[in-house]
């Protein structure tokens, strides 16, 4: 029964890993993803560095850090909604059809969960580079405010990669997306502005855990929910 | 399923409920700060969330069962059992404002604990235009089923968890007293639990009532 179990565990990672290496080999080929939603998240700073500058002395103002941090998370949610909306439409039906032949529906939706993780991981940190160029700000604990834009990439796309799959079984339209998955991650989006208004405030690292353990509980769920009903959902 | 066309469990229900009409306004209650007499809208504001929770947890349970049998009558039990709920978290948020109103000062004061309420709202709400984007009868269940399991557990951390973490008025929450501290040493118990019990097992009849209206409805379609 052991071996059985060890069996399946190694056949689920060795698929996980197949399809995560399908999904980054096409990416690199096309570099669609990627470069679109860089160029969104580039666009929409610059536009937010255009309109906020049309009011003089903005920068200097006192509800500038909170606008900062605000500013940054929105930018952050409009970009992922839109990446990772597109990570079960891009598949025509019968090459998902094809996949589901030669690997188990855990394995796919683990894979397009780690692919959209590495892709928002790797955008949010380049979104927030170019971010900090325009508007200026110093952190007070930059490690952690990295840390933490980290947390929101791995936890918007856990429950986005979810939400588009059942978006995606629903006739595919971008409302409905928004409308599913806005409550679930209105609750990740207080979590992570709190923490990183922490972080941009250098405060005490220890104050934050409770906040990191919500995070982590709320992807546990997500994750696990998703493992246990996405079998369900692809089967036509 | 005899169970929902059993007559005991109603009568016990509505005489539940009626005792704490008596109960619940007539009985001392502790004198606090603040609060004063509103204490008693324990009796009649808890009990519709208690109510909503009870008709959510059947309405999961429906839906796990849909997709494991695929049977339709499950499917509308699983609806049926959240539009229930909907009106109990609806009858929740009614309450809990009025009592706010007095206490707090405001209708709607944006604690933590009002917005995660209309948050999970919002996620329920999604779940019937969700229903309503498919037409495909099939697919519309078990994709609804589906989004259904999804949401109860994110409705759990919003409503129960989350406003507990952070700085809420609400009694309970941001280390604020829970109400189940007082009930203990003043014979609260003797209100609040039978309106508890009473309120939940009112939303399972509603719940019970409109799936059999959903099944006669269907029936006539068919034929």
């Amino acid at each position: 029964m052991n071996q059985i179990i060890t069996f399946d565990a190694m056949k689920l990672v060795n698929e996980t890993w197949h399809l995560l290496k399908k999904e980054i080999l096409l990416e690199w080929r096309s570099k669609y993803a990627f470069n679109g939603v860089l160029l969104y998240v580039v666009s929409t700073v610059f536009i937010c560095y255009i309109s906020f500058n049309l009011t003089p002395g903005f920068s200097g103002s006192n509800g500038y850090k909170v606008v900062w941090n605000v500013l940054f998370w929105i930018i952050m949610l409009f970009a992922s909604v839109n990446a990772i909306a597109k990570s079960f439409m891009q598949e025509s039906k019968s090459r998902l059809l094809y996949y589901y032949s030669i690997a188990s529906p855990q394995a796919i939706i683990l894979s397009k969960t780690i692919y959209n993780v590495l892709l928002m991981a790797l955008l949010s940190i380049l979104a927030l580079l170019v971010y900090m160029v325009f508007f200026t700000n110093t952190l007070g604990d930059p490690l952690f405010y990295f840390l933490t834009v980290l947390l929101g990439s791995l936890s918007f796309s856990t429950v986005f990669t979810m939400i588009s799959a059942i978006a995606s079984k629903a006739g595919n339209n971008g409302t409905l997306m928004a409308i599913l998955s806005f409550p679930v991650i209105i609750p990740v989006i207080l979590v992570l502005i709190r923490l990183s208004k922490n972080a941009m405030d250098g405060i005490d690292r220890s104050l934050s855990l409770g906040n990191i353990g919500v995070l982590f509980a709320i992807n546990a769920i997500v994750i696990t929910t998703a493992l246990l009903l996405f079998p369900y959902l692809w089967r036509d | 399923m005899k169970f929902i066309y059993q007559t005991w469990w109603k009568v016990i229900a509505v005489l539940m409920v009626l005792s704490t009409f008596i109960t619940g306004l007539l009985f001392k209650v502790p004198h606090l700060p603040i609060i004063h007499e509103t204490i008693r809208n324990l009796y009649f504001h808890v009990p519709m969330w208690m109510g909503m929770l009870t008709v959510f947890v059947v309405s999961v349970y429906f839906s796990i069962k849909y997709l494991s049998s695929g049977k339709e009558e499950h499917d509308l039990a699983a609806v049926e059992c959240v539009n229930t709920g909907l009106l109990f978290y609806a009858l929740g948020l009614v309450t809990g404002m009025l009592w706010a109103k007095y206490t707090w000062g405001e209708f709607w004061s944006g604690d933590p604990k009002q917005n995660s309420a209309a948050i999970a709202f919002l996620l329920y709400c999604a779940y019937i235009v969700l229903r309503n984007s498919i037409d495909e009868e099939q697919k519309r269940a078990k994709i609804s089923a589906i989004y259904n399991i999804f949401a109860f557990p994110i409705m759990i951390v919003l409503i129960f968890i989350l406003p507990r973490m952070t700085d809420s008025l609400h009694p309970g929450s941001g280390g604020n007293p829970a109400f189940g501290k007082y009930d203990l040493d003043n014979g609260m118990k003797i209100a609040f639990y039978p309106a508890l019990l009473g309120w939940s097992f009112i939303a399972l009849w509603i719940a019970t009532l409109r799936y059999r209206i959903r099944l006669v409805e269907n029936k006539k379609n068919d034929n």
